[in-house]
């Protein structure tokens, strides 16, 4: 037994020197899993993030910051909280770049990150149940939470002064959480709400659903679904019996398939989605091009910005631990200080030596309000001759 | 008018899409009760060659686009079903000689057969997106309504329309003929009674100089031509995804049950018993019983039995009390 544990403790000790100067940082993304083919290019994104902080030569005297991926799966809890186990415990990491789907981060959070006291900056999880979770201020996301969003559409529809709609959402935590978010708000505003009604995606028939919004009636249908799924048949029955011609998408239901399918049926409908514009998206483009990341992918941004916040946030507190990251987030993330665009991180990491402040702006103008998360910009859009027309932005 | 309005509420959002639905449901279930008649198994495969018919038809009827081939009024995909069923055909064909053979030479138990075929589904599953993709194909064309809701409100003057889908009418339509033809086939001809002799007592049929292997491929052509013909009807009607295919098997198999597994009619009846359970049930009569009652009487709420989330409990529960009252189904079938 002293021989085994001599035995394992020995690599421990020797890895632990080698690597002393090395903060190591989870990126615990779903390689695996629905979003597949998305967290390639979120995880390049805040590696790159990390990357530049290192060749900044600016950080931390002789710190460099580690990027350890992991997988979340997406879906399967246990898989995930397994991987982030193994990252705190095996890799020794100061914080986690993650997860992405609200399920699994819901269950790293409460887990692994809590337990030990390891914070997590999420760039994609936008379940509003999030906001409230028990997290010992070790919780952020550069992602808006779908609450804000249910507040944006149901200031859209009071805008056009619209008080009476149906509601419909995809049957699972993102369209039920959209839906409470947005019948709260569009309730307090003095809307009127007929039916709320579920469905079910990929399944064969939408008759009975659009039968009950039907009756139910209302100026517009709110569908809170996804653009290939559900939500497009929801919408699709709904325009083949006549029952609604005015319907308000939330960001599922944003996409170029849904255009080309409807065609001019939809036109006049409207919705919102998260939306990066101006100087910090198109410095971001610049960045993640030359560095060979796709860019335009869905939760890159968000994603640099997270690794970046993570960096920052040590450098400010002046240690690569995890209680500077936790203590120092909100501070590098807001105002008042210089303002930074992605691709200024070693001017961001300058200022912090010499005792400055910086309001880091990012890719997606980070700002976290209320307990660490994205206050979020969102597009207002209405479909027009056949194509998304901006608005507003929100 | 009050009550002219109330029907036509009723036929737009109950009656005919159910109708459709329906029919879609009893092609469907006739295959699969065509394959428990005559091999002796649930084949849960039929959601995916329904899938893999329907995906021939979507790229013949790409081709027929391309080509500058055109119905005028009528989707273009009607002249490709015939492609669709040759593939559909070729599929199950080649799978029963491979795979449905040896198991019946060994005379294997029909609960192999079953898990036999699920492995098939999974195989048929990969081989679909891999050849067309998981996503949704949008293949239909032409003109879209017989009559559009808004057309119908300036026509009659009513306060509510009544839509009906090219593809609703053609649907019915055509499942209309199929079923006569199947039915003119099964009772008329020699080869439909060979079929329903060697359903009825395998042994016998044999005696009597029936060839079992003609009859095992005679009926998986028929299957495969019910299949895809139910598989474009659906696409048109709604869209074309793999996915949304394989979860068609469960109402299938429902209506197939519930009217009486094995037997033809049952199959029918059951498609529509699943279609309107599903529709009318948890339909919100508000709106009949708005223009139905006077003013004073008429109701706040939404006059819903049920919330739409219970519409798949509802058919199942019918398929239970079925099960449980008349094991053979509402119309006698073999017990499972």
């Amino acid at each position: 037994m002293k021989k085994w544990l001599l035995a394992s403790a020995l690599p421990l000790a020797t890895a632990g020197a080698a690597y002393a100067d090395d903060a190591k940082i989870g990126v615990i993304l779903g390689f695996t899993g629905p979003i597949e083919s998305l967290t390639p290019s979120m995880a390049g994104s805040a590696e790159l993030a990390l990357a530049e902080v290192n060749e900044s030569g600016n950080f931390l005297e002789n710190v460099t910051l580690v990027p350890v991926r992991a997988d979340s799966t997406c879906i399967d809890s246990a898989a995930a909280t397994a991987a982030a186990e193994r990252l705190v415990t095996t890799d020794g990491i100061v914080a986690i770049m993650g997860a992405d789907c609200s399920g699994v981060t819901g269950a790293v959070l409460s887990n692994v990150a809590v337990p030990n006291g390891v914070p997590m900056i999420s760039p994609s999880a936008t379940s509003p149940a999030l906001s409230s979770v028990e997290d010992n201020g070790l919780f952020f996301r550069t992602a808006p939470s779908d609450a804000r969003q249910g507040e944006v559409l149901a200031g859209i529809l009071g805008e056009r002064g619209i008080s009476s709609v149906a509601v419909t959402y995809t049957n699972n935590d993102y369209g039920k959480g959209f839906a409470d978010a947005f019948e709260a708000a569009f309730t307090a505003a003095g809307g009127e709400i007929t039916l709320a009604a579920p469905h079910e995606d990929g399944k064969a028939d939408y008759s009975a659903e659009v039968g009950a919004l039907a009756s139910a009636g209302g100026d517009a249908l709110v569908v809170l679904g996804y653009s290939d799924q559900g939500g497009k048949g929801m919408i699709q029955a709904s325009l083949d019996t006549g029952a609604f011609d005015l319907f308000a998408m939330g960001d599922g239901m944003y996409s170029d398939a849904l255009l080309a399918d409807l065609g001019s049926d939809i036109d006049g409908s409207f919705g919102s989605v998260p939306w990066a514009e101006g100087e910090g998206a198109d410095k971001f483009a610049e960045v993640a091009e030359a560095a060979g990341v796709n860019a335009e992918s869905t939760y890159t941004r968000e994603s640099y910005d997270a690794a970046a916040l993570i960096a920052l946030a040590m450098a400010k507190g002046g240690e690569s631990s995890s209680a500077a990251v936790a203590a120092n987030i909100l501070d590098v993330a807001n105002a008042p200080g210089e303002p930074i665009l992605p691709g200024e991180l070693g001017k961001a990491l300058e200022i912090l030596k010499n005792g400055g402040d910086i309001d880091y702006v990012g890719a997606t103008n980070v700002e976290l309000i209320g307990p660490g998360e994205a206050a979020g910009t969102y597009r207002y859009y209405e479909i027009k001759d056949g194509a998304f027309e901006t608005v507003s932005f929100k | 008018m009050d009550f002219l309005n109330a029907f036509v509420a009723l036929a737009n959002f109950v009656i005919v899409p159910a109708l459709a639905y329906g029919s879609q449901l009893a092609l469907g279930a006739l295959g699969v009760t065509l394959i428990y008649a005559i091999l002796r198994f649930s084949n849960f495969a039929h959601g995916d060659t329904m899938a893999w018919g329907t995906m021939c038809a979507v790229l013949a009827t790409w081709g027929l686009q391309a080509a500058g081939v055109s119905l005028g009024p009528l989707p273009t995909a009607l002249l490709a079903i015939p492609v669709g069923i040759a593939g559909a055909a070729v599929l199950v064909l080649a799978t029963d000689r491979v795979v449905y053979r040896f198991y019946r030479a060994q005379k294997a138990k029909p609960v192999i057969l079953v898990i036999v075929s699920m492995g098939i589904m999974f195989v048929y599953n990969g081989l679909t997106r891999f050849i067309i993709g998981p996503d949704d194909q949008n293949f239909a064309d032409g003109e879209r309504f017989l009559i559009s809701a808004r057309d119908f409100k300036v026509m009659t003057g009513l306060d509510e329309g009544l839509a009906i889908k090219t593809t609703q009418a053609l649907t019915m339509v055509v499942a209309l003929i199929t079923v006569a033809l199947l039915f003119w086939f099964l009772n008329r001809t020699r080869t439909g009674k060979s079929m329903r002799a060697y359903s009825d007592n395998e042994d016998l049929a044999l005696l009597s100089g029936i060839n079992p292997e003609r009859v095992v491929t005679v009926t998986w052509l028929i299957v495969a031509a019910l299949a895809t013909i139910a598989g474009v009807l659906y696409g048109l009607d709604k869209s074309f995804k793999p996915f949304t295919y394989f979860q068609l098997l469960l109402p299938i198999f429902a209506a197939a049950i519930v009217g009486g597994i094995g037997n033809p009619l049952g199959a029918i009846a059951g498609g529509f018993v699943i279609a309107f359970s599903e529709v009318g049930i948890t339909y919100a009569w508000k709106k009949v019983l708005g223009y139905m009652m006077p003013e004073s009487l008429e109701p706040d709420g939404l006059v819903q039995l049920l919330s739409t989330d219970y519409k798949f409990a509802v058919s199942f529960v019918i398929l239970v009390i079925v099960l449980l009252f008349r094991p053979t189904g509402l119309f006698k079938g073999q017990t499972i």
